[in-house]
Parts: structure tokens; C-alpha cells; sequence
């Protein structure tokens, strides 16, 4: 029987994941995808809490899954900017690795 | 049946998701996200969430795979060569994750809603496109519109940073 916890825990899993990707890895096209398992993992676990919480008339909770249209707008855009920015980056400085990238570092 | 069905696809989900955090080549990383990321609307649709699974293989599967692939292509990546990695911060790194993997388990193991069985539906099962509709364009009219403006601002912003300087 498949129930509320276990979909957490997969959504878990996967949110840990992609948050290990953003730390261990140095190529930020591989950051930005370890960012959109984290958006996942969170889509995941609204979508199980919005079938979880039945009302009277037997429909899910729809609030949530407007919540997870939002999300992957949002996302939608982020990548979008995110992946521009890479390309600029990429045009001046000829690496996507981000230990090259320290003039900010203090 | 549905039981054997999660278990199959989180366990695809899972491990193509591990796939692209592990794979040297940004090619095969985004074709293991995409991989995961079809798990994942097989998911959505067990949960009954059908047009959240079609707007996951629609915007996820097939518009920001294919941009960031695009992308990869533009760049002309080539695997990562070995550097020397920087073994303390990678240990440090997956010990935060890990740390915050146990995390989540203990919450989730305390949670007591989290061990009882999803209650059953009406049948037949209402229509989720027309009910997710009638609240985005009812309820969620302001956020839906500063969405469109968000999505706005983006293709402006994505159009002035790829713009060559002309100066």
C-alpha cells in the first residue's frame, strides 16, 4: 500500500539529490539541472499533499496543483535567464567551470 | 498494481536523477534529466494529477530539455576533463546533503498523517483541467497575470543579455 510518506521520501531523495549536485559540482549548466530536481522534488511532494487532502465533494485539492503551475513557470523562466547568462559568461570568459570565475572572491 | 507502478518509476526517477549529477558528459546529464523528469509526470498521473503530468512532459521534457541541450550543443561542452578535484569541499558537500536527507527522513517518520493511505476519489473522477482553470482564471487571476509579466520580463531579459555589444 502506497501511502503519503512514501511519496515524501522519494520527493526527499530526489530534493537531496540535486542539492549534493549543487554543491559538488563545478560546471554550472550541471548546477542549473541540480536546481530543477530541487523545483521537482518540491513539485512531487505538493502534488501527493494535494491528492492526500480529499474535500467533501471527492475532488483533490486543487490549490496545490495551481501552486505547481506557478513552480514550473517560474522555473520555465529562470532557466531561460539562467541558460543567457551561461552564454554571456561563456563569451567572455570561454568556460562554464566556476572555480575560473573568482573576481568576485574575496 | 499502482503500488508496482510507483515503485518502478520512483526508482527510475531516482536513479536517472542520480545519473545526471554523476555523468562527466553535459550530453548524457540532460538526457538522464529528461529521462527523470518523464518518471516524474508518471508520478504526477499515479497521483491523478493528469494535467499537471501533461504541462511536466510538455514544459519540463520538452521545452527547457531541448533549451538546455540547444545550449550544451552551442557551447560545444566537452566532457570534463579530470581536474583535480577539491576532495574537502566535495566531502563537505555530500555530508551537508546527507545531513539534510536524514532530516527529512525524521520529519517525515514523525509526520502522522504520512502512514495513512490516500483516500479514494470521486467516480467518476472530476475533470482537472476544467476545475484548475476555473480557479487560475477565477481565484488566482492577479498571480496568473504577474505571472505573464514575469514570463515577460525574462524574454526581455534573455533578449538584452544574448544581444552582442555593439559598443
Amino acid at each position: 500500500m502506497i501511502t503519503l510518506g512514501h511519496y515524501l521520501v522519494v520527493s526527499g531523495i530526489l530534493f537531496t539529490i540535486g542539492f549534493a549536485g549543487v554543491m559538488v559540482r563545478r560546471n554550472i549548466i550541471i548546477i542549473l539541472m541540480a536546481l530543477e530536481l530541487m523545483l521537482n522534488a518540491a513539485n512531487l511532494s505538493l502534488v501527493a499533499f494535494s491528492r492526500f487532502h480529499v474535500d467533501p465533494t471527492g475532488a483533490p485539492n486543487y490549490n496545490a496543483q495551481i501552486f505547481v503551475f506557478f513552480i514550473i513557470t517560474v522555473a520555465a523562466a529562470e532557466v531561460a535567464v539562467g541558460l543567457a547568462i551561461v552564454v554571456a559568461l561563456f563569451r567572455l570568459r570561454q568556460t562554464t567551470h566556476v572555480e575560473d570565475i573568482t573576481t568576485l572572491k574575496f | 498494481m499502482s503500488s508496482l507502478l510507483f515503485w518502478i518509476f520512483a526508482l527510475l526517477m531516482i536513479g536517472f536523477g542520480a545519473a545526471v549529477i554523476i555523468n562527466r558528459n553535459p550530453v548524457a546529464s540532460a538526457l538522464s534529466l529528461v529521462v527523470s523528469f518523464l518518471a516524474l509526470a508518471v508520478l504526477f498521473v499515479l497521483l491523478d494529477a493528469y494535467f499537471i503530468g501533461v504541462i511536466q512532459v510538455l514544459v519540463y521534457a520538452g521545452a527547457i530539455m531541448v533549451l538546455f541541450l540547444f545550449i550544451i550543443m552551442l557551447l560545444d561542452l566537452r566532457p570534463e576533463k579530470l581536474r583535480k578535484i577539491n576532495w574537502v569541499a566535495s566531502a563537505g558537500g555530500v555530508a551537508v546533503a546527507f545531513v539534510l536527507a536524514i532530516e527529512i527522513f525524521s520529519i517525515v517518520g514523525r509526520l502522522s498523517i504520512a502512514k495513512e493511505p490516500f483516500p479514494p476519489l470521486a467516480k467518476p473522477a472530476s475533470d482537472d483541467v476544467q476545475s484548475i482553470g476555473l480557479l487560475l482564471f477565477g481565484n488566482y487571476n492577479l498571480p496568473f497575470q504577474i505571472i505573464g509579466v514575469v514570463i515577460l520580463v525574462a524574454t526581455i531579459g534573455v533578449v538584452m543579455l544574448s544581444r552582442r555589444e555593439s559598443r
